[in-house]
């Protein structure tokens, strides 16, 4: 029964991989929107682009390690 | 499932899997949960986590920490594999640069430009701190790509060592270079008199959270990758011949994969240079 309910849990934890989804998506596609209305000063963005989709992406992969400890630790 | 059926099902993996016990040793919980996901429902007989599992080269016996394991060995041909590169790369010099050379002026070129841009110019002195945690980490995680390989980076004791030296590093190096302005870092002197104590905390608890997203980041996504490679190799192996889309399935992701190895990589870098940057010029 422990064991249903922390399968259930991690499954739940699974959607926060969608929340991240959509938070890089918003990170690439507003840089997208800018750099398109200015291209040339886009080449110099491209490191706070990976910067913002990184912290956006780390609490997407700190679900992802809930799920885990659920699936294997608990 | 009784561990005569177990052995059965696994055939030559049967030692590994004694490894892997032994490995775990003492950590009845981790047994557990390898034991229950190996015996169910029959199918999946290739364990997506079980490409993970730490264990010794020589003998079986638990692992201390002289025990020379398959991280061990992986993190050593990683470093090999940066020095063969840099060695080789360098040895020409030549006006038309072989393509060691190139690769190997390129990254230089690359990570110079990197920490130049986002650190400002005297942070330079870091330089050969910051190529060297490039190098390796780049290193690792190709090599972790390779099949039957280990990938040393998809363990957070890994990362979090790594992050951590960049964690106490860039902490002495705010106090040494601006003693008690340091902690200017977390006076933001723009905000209202009134919020700033709590944005002194949230700033606080952000700037200790760092080195904990920094190691997890990379090691997550690693891992996160090479098991749903493994996932897929699952289906393959459950559908036999006739496992088209699962094969379909991974080399798509490997293409993918391939592209993060490089992008967590160049990640941990760059928030490097970002955190070094926030200790050399600590004012907000």
């Amino acid at each position: 029964m422990e064991g249903d309910l922390a399968h259930i849990g991690a499954g739940l934890a699974a959607i926060g991989s969608g929340a991240a989804a959509i938070g890089v998506g918003h990170v690439a596609g507003n840089f997208l929107s800018g750099a398109l209305r200015n291209p040339s000063a886009a080449a110099g963005q491209t490191a706070t682009l990976f910067i913002g989709i990184a912290f956006a992406e780390a609490l997407g992969i700190f679900a992802f390690l809930v799920a885990l400890l659920l699936m294997f630790a608990v | 499932m009784s561990e005569d059926a177990q052995e059965q099902t696994h055939g030559e993996e049967a030692v590994v899997e004694h490894g892997a016990e032994a490995a775990h040793g003492t950590d009845a919980a981790a047994g557990h949960a390898a034991d229950a996901a190996h015996g169910a429902e029959g199918g999946l007989q290739i364990h997506p986590m079980d490409q993970f599992i730490v264990q010794p080269l020589f003998g079986d016996g638990p692992i201390a920490w002289y025990s020379i394991t398959n991280v061990t060995l992986w993190m050593l041909l990683a470093i090999v594999g940066v020095f063969i590169l840099m060695v080789v790369g360098s040895r020409g010099r030549a006006i038309v640069p072989s393509r060691a050379q190139s690769v190997a002026e390129l990254t230089y070129g690359f990570i110079r430009k990197m920490v130049e841009d986002v650190a400002g110019k005297d942070a330079l002195a870091f330089f050969p701190y910051i190529m060297t945690l490039f190098l390796f980490i780049v290193m690792a995680n190709f090599l972790g790509l390779l099949p039957m390989s280990f990938t040393t980076t998809s363990h957070i004791a890994v990362t979090a060592i790594l992050a951590m030296a960049v964690f106490l590093t860039v902490t002495v190096v705010g106090f040494v270079k601006n003693g008690a302005g340091f902690l200017g870092l977390f006076w933001v002197s723009s905000a209202p008199m009134a919020l700033r104590p709590i944005l002194a905390i949230i700033e606080l608890i952000s700037y200790f959270v760092r080195p904990v997203s920094h190691s997890i980041r990379l090691a997550g996504n690693v891992m996160a990758g090479h098991a749903v490679i493994k996932v897929f190799a699952g289906f393959a192996g459950v559908l036999g011949l006739g496992a088209v889309a699962p094969i379909v399935a991974i080399t798509a992701v490997y293409g993918l994969e391939v592209l993060v190895a490089f992008i967590q990589a160049y990640v941990f870098t760059i928030l490097t240079c970002v955190y070094l940057r926030d200790a050399l010029h600590p004012s907000h």
